[in-house]
């Protein structure tokens, strides 16, 4: 039987746990509004995007895209605060949730068919997702400089 | 043309992301710092960082080659599949940035990829 800490979160180890689990549910938030409605934007737009840069350009200043890249620029900013102290081996797998999610809004809003397969894999997942929680989200311990 | 994006992703992703995760332990960025009348400066600050502006630099293909593969595959099949980095940034964490992996962290990674590749069938 393994003993678990109990985060205290009165302590400074349990304020960074709090803040950690909450960066983390913003990271996983932004990232899977973010891809649906990229995804909403280009299947709402008969674009053909070939290789023309003005091509994309003209498409990111469409709304549904430009939201989604209004909200994968905070992911991008949230994600560099988390892997300020927290490893890349732990922020990784935890925020894996998020393709279960984007699985799930794919089946809801778009139809996508979701097989067994596919289910089986977001059960791995999630599985994975609690392993990793379990270790300490920083074993490098470096002092960073401000 | 898909397979070619999801390398392209998969590549970049993995470099952006050890650049990212090395150079914000260096310097950490404070909470305070995302407040809207600080928020500038520390944007100006984060692009005078020569491996987060690479790191950005190797996102920026990431995100073109993922609209791409938006264009043309199921957001539940482009969303999962390019996850195949889950289980190369983890040896690369080990290896590069120095982490200590555990093994039931390693067993956590191995089912995130496990089920990834599984969500991409």
């Amino acid at each position: 039987m393994v003993d678990l800490p109990i985060p205290n979160p009165q302590s400074a180890a349990g304020r960074i746990d709090l803040k950690t689990k909450l960066l983390t549910a913003f990271v996983v938030s932004t990232n899977v509004l973010g891809n649906f409605s990229m995804s909403w934007g280009l299947k709402h737009q008969a674009v053909d995007l070939g290789l023309s840069p003005l091509a994309y350009i003209r498409l990111i200043f469409t709304p549904w895209v430009l939201l989604g890249t209004t909200l994968l620029i905070l992911w991008l900013l949230s994600r560099m605060m988390l892997l300020g102290w927290a490893d890349l081996s732990y922020v990784l797998p935890v925020t894996s949730i998020a393709y279960v999610l984007s699985a799930v809004l794919g089946k809801v809003f778009f139809g996508e068919q979701l097989t067994w397969q596919r289910w089986l894999g977001t059960l791995f997942i999630v599985m994975g997702i609690i392993f990793v929680g379990l270790t300490a989200a920083n074993t490098t311990k470096q002092e960073p400089e401000r | 043309m898909k397979w070619s994006m999801v390398a392209i992703i998969v590549g970049s992703t993995v470099l952006a992301d050890l650049l990212q995760s090395f150079e914000m332990k260096r310097h950490v960025v404070a909470a305070e710092d995302l407040r809207p009348g600080r928020l500038a400066g520390m944007l100006g600050r984060l692009a005078q960082r020569g491996p987060l502006v690479l790191a950005v630099f190797f996102m920026a293909i990431s995100f073109f080659a993922f609209m791409k593969l938006l264009s043309v595959a199921d957001l539940s099949f482009a969303v999962p599949v390019t996850a195949a980095s889950v289980a190369l940034e983890t040896v690369l964490a080990r290896l590069v940035l120095r982490e200590k992996v555990t093994a039931l962290r390693w067993a956590g990674a191995l089912s995130v990829a496990c089920g990834v590749a599984l969500l991409a069938m």
